[in-house]
């Protein structure tokens, strides 16, 4: 299965970025053969509407779930209409919080957790 | 003519100026344009005659039309569209109407619905020379992020034939530039303190880039230190009037009351203030 991580570096060594729409980079890693690839965010300095395209992002790319620290209300809807779940509270290196994931660790949220505008640190 | 009153710093006492300003001249017109916080009718009082609410356009997808091929999207420049698989989102509150998505649409899926973002409202105050000072003020919804299309429909009522006194919000963003500019003059009003003399010089630049000819008040020009004096004589810029910090206009002040009203001299130095915008020198 195809999940995202957002991540503040692009190796699984890295952090857990904990905003969703302004992360560094998208490390995207199929859960069953570990496989990884990790882009660097288009919309990390993006005026507004950040968690929007982000979430249109995770959407193209068939993820099923996306694992982040936290998720406005705009991303939160982009992602939920498009059917992907949202795990939030992720913290720690991006290869833990995988573990942690595929141990069954971790639940899916059905809201926001944030305020839009959180990730611009504003 | 188009003068328009800024600050950079918020509080520097811009709806004292403007009010005091367009009541102490003939044949004026005032445009609070601070439409998140529109105060300038508490001086001024007027007799509200006219309301009417102001729409930006925002899209609305037609799905039996929509092939999902996400051109809507890559045209907007403010992020307000999201095409997933089965489903268009609109963000309205990131929209600022601009079109271009439903113009861009090859399907022509995409109708332009009006959205309400505030009301412009126009009232007059008899002034004292017999004539009417003629008051409008735009005021946003609560929730709307979204000003300059609001101070826009308020700039509409610019009358070429009288002297319209705009009120400007603080700040050197967006709803400042769409207030300030095409003003023939921009009176920059601040105190003599740190805080004042940072953000009137974020105000200059603004100002130097926009090609406004502009000239600088100084309230509460007694407090603090002589920095901004000092700026003012470097860059050569011209201190129209100063307005000392006394506890007799504090008082007039809290009373909502403009300082005209109560002191004549100010009328006067309005009035100087006015003729030397006007003699030529800037416009």
């Amino acid at each position: 299965m195809r999940v995202c991580i957002t991540s503040q570096g692009d190796n699984v060594d890295s952090d857990v970025d904990p905003r969703f729409g302004r992360c560094q980079y998208f490390i995207f890693m199929d859960t069953e053969s570990d496989d990884f690839q990790a882009v660097k965010n288009p919309n990390m300095d993006s005026m507004g509407g950040a968690g929007i395209q982000s979430g249109q992002v995770i959407a193209e790319e068939n993820v099923k779930v996306v694992l982040t620290g936290n998720v406005g209300p705009n991303a939160f809807k982009t992602l939920s209409v498009a059917g992907v779940e949202v795990i939030i509270g992720v913290s720690g290196k991006v290869s833990e919080a995988i573990e942690k994931y595929k141990k069954g660790e971790l639940k899916s949220t059905d809201g926001p957790s944030v305020d839009s505008h959180f990730g611009t640190g504003k | 003519m188009i003068i328009s009153v800024a600050s950079g710093k918020g509080g520097t006492g811009k709806t004292t100026i403007a009010t005091s300003f367009a009541l102490s001249i003939k044949n004026a017109q005032i445009l609070d344009c601070d439409v998140e916080e529109p105060n300038a009718h508490i001086f001024i009082k007027p007799e509200i005659q006219e309301k009417s609410p102001v729409f930006i356009p925002v899209p609305q997808i037609d799905k039996t039309k929509c092939d999902g091929c996400g051109k809507c999207r890559q045209v907007c420049v403010y992020n307000a569209l999201a095409v997933l698989k089965n489903d268009v989102l609109v963000f309205s509150d990131l929209c600022h109407g601009c079109g271009a998505c439903a113009y861009f649409c090859p399907q022509k899926a995409i109708k332009e619905v009006d959205k309400e973002i505030g009301i412009v409202e126009i009232g007059i105050k008899h002034d004292k020379y017999g004539g009417n000072l003629e008051f409008i003020h735009g005021k946003l919804n609560i929730g709307q992020a979204m000003s300059p299309p609001l101070i826009r429909e308020v700039k509409k009522h610019i009358n070429p034939t009288r002297i319209n006194i705009i009120d400007a919000p603080p700040g050197t963003s967006c709803p400042v530039i769409e207030s300030i500019k095409g003003s023939d003059f921009c009176i920059l009003v601040t105190e003599p303190t740190p805080f004042g003399l940072n953000d009137l010089i974020l105000a200059v630049e603004v100002l130097r880039k926009l090609k406004i000819p502009y000239g600088v008040v100084i309230n509460r020009s007694d407090l603090g230190d002589k920095k901004t004096d000092a700026y003012c004589e470097k860059e050569k810029i011209l201190v129209l009037m100063t307005i000392p910090f006394k506890k007799e206009i504090a008082s007039i002040y809290s009373q909502g009351i403009p300082i005209v009203e109560v002191i004549p001299k100010y009328i006067e130095d309005f009035q100087k203030m006015f003729r030397r915008i006007t003699d030529g020198k800037f416009s």
